[in-house]
């Protein structure tokens, strides 16, 4: 196949990519945009077989290869459960990643079979570009691994966080650069193979110090580096398919990532640097005193919402991890017959990564209709009888609003107090990741009903 | 004077991340998680750049260490594709509008 009939080729993948996402702006065209994102992937596939020209051995090869990973990838995809797509796309994310790794690599050890020149002699914007694909993408991998591991719960979530920190990082990073640069001074394959490694260790450091509630912050940050990578690789194989679809992640991710520090009220900067919560836990916790709090059990939750027109659901983290979504539901179709309006409020950060609850309404049969952003449904706290909060809490802290000295302070917040009563699910009073008593525990319209998400919607199920 | 086809790459490049700009903000924030699969099933695209690195041989030995890294990242790329499309339609298929 002529090389400007398979260009023609990876550019109508690229477009095909740019529909699979712009089929996303709506649940009813977006399963149309998934299938453009499979025929997109087809055709590069098929058009790079046939631009190598081989099915020697080798076609074999990789066919087999191809199957055993597509296998494995399947069988990931059905086995694991909504509340794991965090980890899965954390995960999903490494393996991008250490692709873009190998590639550079492999381009590095044999530059002819993809017209970069030969060993030694190198093209100079090849080198930065291959080195550079090489160094994010390992930053993605490691960065990445350590995400999954502080999701999965085998790392703790905590920040890690040691002296001069910061400093070593843009050492590290500054490092990379110069070594970028004497790469295509000397071509050696050693500086090559320390670009490397030192990308791998900064993936590290990059993540250890953020907490684990900024996990949705991290997640889309790392997509984002997985498309850069992604977009590196493809300048150096000049391919269009890579360089758009790169952009496109590349830019996606940075999108995502804004808008989670937007839900949180910080900076990027802020949430990289990392170590919140592990420097405010001391204050809030001095500050604590005895205060009264009102505390019900099922029948009493089951009564109010019984008796109520409207009632807002506010689910949050915890409803994840006690897998309620489905209990939840349950305790709404009972009082939708009861003839209470029910709906869903989500807000940004709700969750470990954008979109989280959603997702996990949706499993639980949840129509989307009846879930909305936080902007949609904030007024309407106001005139809404029982607003029933179910693993959440800093982001339904009023303090966000009052307190200048919080450090949550101008946060977007879901005015759940500005309902008639509060229902708030929690295990114990503890405050939440911020390490911010929740004020709301305190107020006179608030029954806290302690006990696991899952265990007490059930049990209001039954009483209802 | 001649352009380098660099520059045109670097065109692509920049207008995509535009369009990306726009598009990304399109989307509904409610299908989140499906557009971090997805976009995480489309940058596997990487897979053109593994392929290539396996099938290249100049010698009888299609197993060089150059094959041996395009032949690794095509598993890994294979398994991202896979999954990574098959769970965002998994979760897809999830989004129902309220029965009338």
């Amino acid at each position: 196949m002529s090389a400007n009939l398979s260009a023609t080729f990876y550019l109508i993948s690229g477009i095909l990519f740019i529909l699979a996402l712009r089929g996303l702006s709506s649940p009813e065209t977006s399963r149309r945009g998934n299938y453009f994102g499979i025929a997109g992937m087809t055709i590069a596939i098929i058009v790079t077989f046939l631009s190598v020209g081989n099915f020697g051995t080798g076609f074999i090869y990789v066919l087999f290869f191809l199957v055993i990973g597509g296998s494995v990838g399947a069988i990931i995809a059905f086995k694991i459960p909504m509340t794991a797509m965090p980890e899965l796309v954390a995960g999903f994310h490494s393996l991008v990643g250490l692709a873009a790794v190998f590639v550079a690599i492999s381009a590095f050890l044999n530059p002819e079979a993809f017209n970069l020149g030969v060993i030694g002699n190198i093209k100079l914007a090849s080198l930065i570009e291959m080195s550079l694909g090489a160094a994010i993408g390992a930053i993605t991998f490691s960065g990445s691994i350590i995400a999954f591991l502080k999701l999965r719960g085998i790392m703790s979530g905590a920040p890690i966080t040691f002296k001069g920190q910061h400093i070593l990082n843009l050492l590290l990073g500054l490092t990379i650069l110069v070594l970028i640069f004497y790469l295509c001074l000397s071509q050696s394959s050693n500086i090559f193979w320390s670009i490397v490694a030192i990308s791998f260790l900064v993936g590290v450091l990059l993540i250890i110090p953020i907490g684990g509630a900024d996990m949705p912050v991290v997640i889309s940050m790392l997509n984002s580096y997985s498309g850069w990578a992604a977009a590196g690789i493809g300048f150096t194989l000049e391919n269009s398919a890579l360089i758009i679809t790169g952009a496109l992640v590349g830019s996606s991710g940075a999108i995502l990532s804004y808008i989670m520090c937007k839900g949180m009220n910080r900076s990027f900067f802020n949430v990289i640097l990392g170590g919140w919560g592990a420097t405010d836990q001391s204050k809030s916790v001095s500050s604590k005193e005895q205060k009264p709090v009102k505390s019900g059990n099922a029948d009493d939750a089951a009564f109010l919402m019984k008796n109520a027109s409207s009632v807002i659901i506010v689910p949050g983290y915890g409803m994840a991890v006690a897998q309620a979504q489905h209990a939840l539901r349950e305790m709404v179709d009972s009082l939708k017959k009861n003839g209470v309006k029910v709906s869903y409020a989500i807000h940004p950060v709700a969750g470990r990564m954008p979109g989280h609850m959603n997702v996990l309404l949706a499993e639980a049969n949840v129509p989307y209709d009846e879930v909305f952003e936080l902007e949609e449904i904030n007024n309407d706290f106001a005139n809404c009888d029982v607003a029933y909060v179910i693993g959440a809490n800093d982001v339904t802290n009023p303090v966000a609003k009052s307190d200048p000295a919080s450090p949550i302070y101008g946060m977007p917040v879901l005015d759940v107090e500005k309902s008639k009563s509060v229902l708030f699910v929690k295990r114990s009073l503890s405050p939440g990741y911020a390490g911010i008593d929740n004020d709301l525990f305190y107020r006179d319209n608030t029954l806290m009903l302690f006990a696991d998400a899952k265990k007490m919607t059930e049990e209001i199920v039954k009483s209802l | 004077m001649e352009i380098d086809p660099f520059i045109f790459r670097l065109s692509i490049f920049i207008l995509s991340i535009f369009v990306g700009y726009y598009v990304v903000w399109s989307v509904t924030p409610s299908l989140h998680t499906p557009l971090m699969s997805v976009t995480n099933a489309i940058s596997s695209v990487i897979i053109v750049g593994a392929i290539i690195a396996a099938l290249a041989n100049n010698s009888e030995n299609i197993f060089q260490t150059s094959n041996l890294f395009g032949f690794m990242a095509i598993i890994l790329a294979a398994v991202n594709i896979f999954g990574g499309f098959l769970v965002t339609q998994r979760m897809l298929q999830m989004y129902k509008k309220k029965k009338k």
